[in-house]
């Protein structure tokens, strides 16, 4: 009895330290968990505070006359008169006639520089398209220049500085409390592709490269990936070879992006002679880079399907390829899904290969086919954050925005569908 | 005339092995058990009892099985009569399931698995090379110890083996014969006003008679049964009792089992399986009443096992 009664004793006394030890690993945990959330909100919060004025533009609204007098221009359907004629003049007369103070030539070619590069161009192609508008008077948006534009967003922000004279400061206020200048939506983000000036660029051309780009490795990766790991989980003999191929796939996972860069740059471009800079020989390489995470998740996937299943379809007198194709195959593509979209995911965000294979031109036109050149997201956001101009900055955070909505878009896809397909057994 | 002889020939073996094989003297006299039927020294292909059959259905001579170096099957004769049900028992490891598992080659799919011995069932060798294995799964059903119904409806379960076999040619037939196994699996009035449900949430009794429909639905010939009870409750097992009482009129049954019990009330001969020996086969009264060999007798008194 009395050794009864000391072993309870002994066991009392430790039970202390064993729930104190208990207590500090959950906090252990809680803390590790606090710290992933805390970085990752300081993430996002970051990112957003710098990138959510990228999606707001500034303009200017002008009432602009059309004078065939001022812009020395007759007939704008007359390309010849294009180089002679001033398509900017009417611009900067309706500007000046905002703000009077600015008479002198010095001062009203201070205003023209009010307005974004392209302005006058656009004069001409309205022109060109509506010849009847010439000599009307018609109300204009035109995006602001990049120095207005930081000035109007960012005036109290020290991390930008002010490009502006006191006196051009002074015209910007009056012409935004007119409401000539205004601040909207940025909707050339979303309608263009690359520029040189921050106006006018927007991701629509590295989105649409990057899509085109996904297209091709998801329409290489997940038939290779998932026949592969078909036939090395259910119908390879296991042996020297297939271990060896085992080794190497798992191998390959590990490969560092940059080198399939120069796989792709040395086998696709040089030794096949493809065209430099296109989604096909980004989305081939980006598909060989994918390929082992498929093949890796598709076999654990075909793994865990229960081998009493198996057994079931084998005891009615499946053959193999039935047993597979009608069972193994439905019970394991929830997971063969989750690692390919896991997968794509990744090589959505890819960016050391591509620089490789020519992705990273600066390319103005939206890709309309898988061999025209294209640039990516990612690489646009490079591009753009390694840009001298002020208003690329906020651009590379709201094309980092746009490039992690749609990464959290597929990992929503990946649990949604995970949750839809998976059966019980 | 000709199978008599075998069988002639075995029952006079096992006289001649009861005298000439004594249980040998324990080294430890102050053991309760006054000998340790384990360490009774069994040889090789000697079967007591009877273990041949007229006209059998599955002919089974020499049979040795391995998995790489240990060899789990040590030299079985069997036969296996039409319509009747052979209840195969004995303690963990004796070797019973792997046995019933060669009857359709379930064990193909195990590399380091080395099947020899000649298997005939109506005088077809089973493991010819052309020979095809699902031609014979077709004939030779199982049902296993866990239920294990496809993740799909019922009605998908049962139709799973016609369909692939293309033994329906219209729907209608389909559902004839969908219907017909799932009453012969007594399962028709639980499951007839939700065949579209998802056959995983039925209770397992009911899972397992629909495993049961799910092999008949093929038609087999022989239904092979692995522990068909072991993860069910008494009512649900006494059910499928019932069921396997019923089915021996159309099919032959090969039932391996943990109860003893079981075995007394299903079967019509019993074989009692011993550290890949078969010991002994004989009517299942006899097994139960008066076996004959001196570790049928430990197991089926509960001396171990």
């Amino acid at each position: 009895m009395t050794d009864q009664r000391s072993q309870a004793e002994i066991v009392r006394k430790s039970l202390k330290r064993r729930y104190r030890t208990e207590r500090r690993f959950r906090l252990y945990g809680i803390l590790a968990i606090f710290i992933a959330l805390a970085s990752l909100f300081i993430l996002f919060a970051d990112i957003i505070s710098k990138g959510h004025t990228g999606f707001v533009k500034t303009t200017i609204t002008l009432e602009v006359t059309l004078d065939s007098g001022m812009m020395y221009l007759d007939d704008p359907t007359d390309k010849d008169q294009w180089s002679s004629a001033d398509f900017k003049a009417p611009i900067i007369a309706a500007l000046q006639a905002q703000v009077p103070e600015a008479a002198s030539a010095a001062e009203k070619r201070e205003l023209g520089r009010f307005l974004g590069t392209f302005a006058d161009s656009e004069i001409r192609d309205l022109l060109t398209k509506n010849p009847e508008l010439l000599n009307t008077t018609q109300t204009i948006e035109f995006p602001a220049h990049d120095r207005v534009s930081v000035y109007v967003k960012h005036a109290d922000n020290p991390r930008y500085s002010i490009k502006l004279s006191e006196q051009q400061q002074r015209w910007v206020d009056e012409l935004l409390q007119k409401g000539i200048i205004d601040t909207s939506f940025n909707d050339v983000l979303f309608s263009r592709g690359d520029s040189r000036e921050p106006a006018n660029a927007g991701v629509l051309g590295a989105i649409v490269g990057s899509l085109l780009t996904m297209l091709v490795t998801l329409a290489i990766s997940f038939p290779v990936g998932i026949s592969a790991a078909v036939y090395l989980e259910e119908f390879a003999p296991q042996n020297k070879l297939t271990d060896f191929i085992e080794v190497n796939i798992n191998n390959l996972a590990a490969v560092p992006s940059i080198i399939f860069g120069l796989l792709g740059l040395a086998v696709f471009i040089n030794l096949f002679g493809m065209p430099r800079s296109v989604p096909v020989v980004g989305g081939l390489v980006l598909a060989l880079m994918t390929l082992p995470t498929i093949i890796i998740s598709s076999r654990a996937a075909i793994k865990s399907v229960p081998p009493s299943i198996r057994e079931a379809a084998e005891g009615v007198g499946a053959s193999k390829m039935q047993v597979v194709l009608h069972h193994v195959v439905p019970l394991a593509m929830p997971g063969m899904l989750t690692g390919s979209i896991i997968g794509m995911a990744q090589a959505l965000g890819e960016t050391a290969p591509l620089l490789l294979i020519g992705m990273v031109a600066f390319i103005v036109d939206v890709p309309d086919g898988l061999f025209s050149s294209a640039t990516v997201l990612p690489v646009q956001i490079y591009l753009w954050a390694s840009s001298s101009e002020q208003g690329f900055v906020e651009l590379a955070s709201a094309a980092i925005m746009v490039l992690l909505t749609f990464m959290i878009i597929m990992n929503a896809l990946a649990i949604w569908l995970r949750k839809r397909l998976e059966r019980r057994w | 005339m000709n199978t008599m002889s075998p069988s002639i020939s075995a029952e006079a073996d096992m006289q001649s092995k009861g005298a000439a094989v004594p249980v040998p003297e324990h080294k430890r006299k102050d053991t309760l058990m006054e000998d340790k039927p384990e360490d009774t020294v069994i040889e090789e292909g000697k079967t007591v009892g009877k273990p041949f059959t007229d006209n059998p259905k599955f002919k089974l001579r020499n049979v040795d099985v391995s998995y790489g170096a240990d060899r789990a099957i040590k030299n079985i004769s069997l036969d296996i009569g039409r319509n009747e049900v052979i209840a195969f028992i004995g303690p963990s490891g004796c070797g019973k399931s792997t046995f019933l598992r060669c009857l359709n080659r379930m064990n193909d799919s195990i590399e380091i698995c080395r099947v020899k011995g000649s298997f005939e069932l109506d005088g077809q060798n089973i493991y010819e090379s052309k020979r095809d294995v699902v031609e014979l799964r077709a004939r030779v059903g199982m049902v296993f110890q866990k239920p294990n119904p496809f993740p799909k409806s019922i009605y998908d379960n049962v139709a799973y083996g016609p369909r692939i076999h293309g033994l329906a040619n219209r729907k209608s037939e389909l559902d004839d014969i969908v219907e017909n196994s799932l009453r012969k699996a007594g399962l028709w009035n639980e499951a007839k006003d939700r065949l579209d449900a998802m056959a995983t949430g039925m209770s397992g009794g009911q899972q397992q008679r629909l495993c049961i429909a799910r092999a008949i639905a093929v038609s087999p010939e022989v239904i092979l049964m692995d522990e068909p009870c072991s993860a069910l409750d008494p009512i649900a097992t006494a059910r499928v009792e019932e069921l396997i009482a019923e089915m021996s009129e159309s099919y032959t049954i090969v039932i391996v089992t943990h109860s003893m019990q079981q075995a007394a009330r299903v079967s019509n001969r019993t074989a009692y399986f011993h550290m890949g020996h078969l010991v002994e086969v004989n009517k299942t009264d006899t097994v139960f009443t008066s076996p004959q060999h001196p570790l049928t007798e430990s197991y089926i008194t509960g001396r171990f096992g």
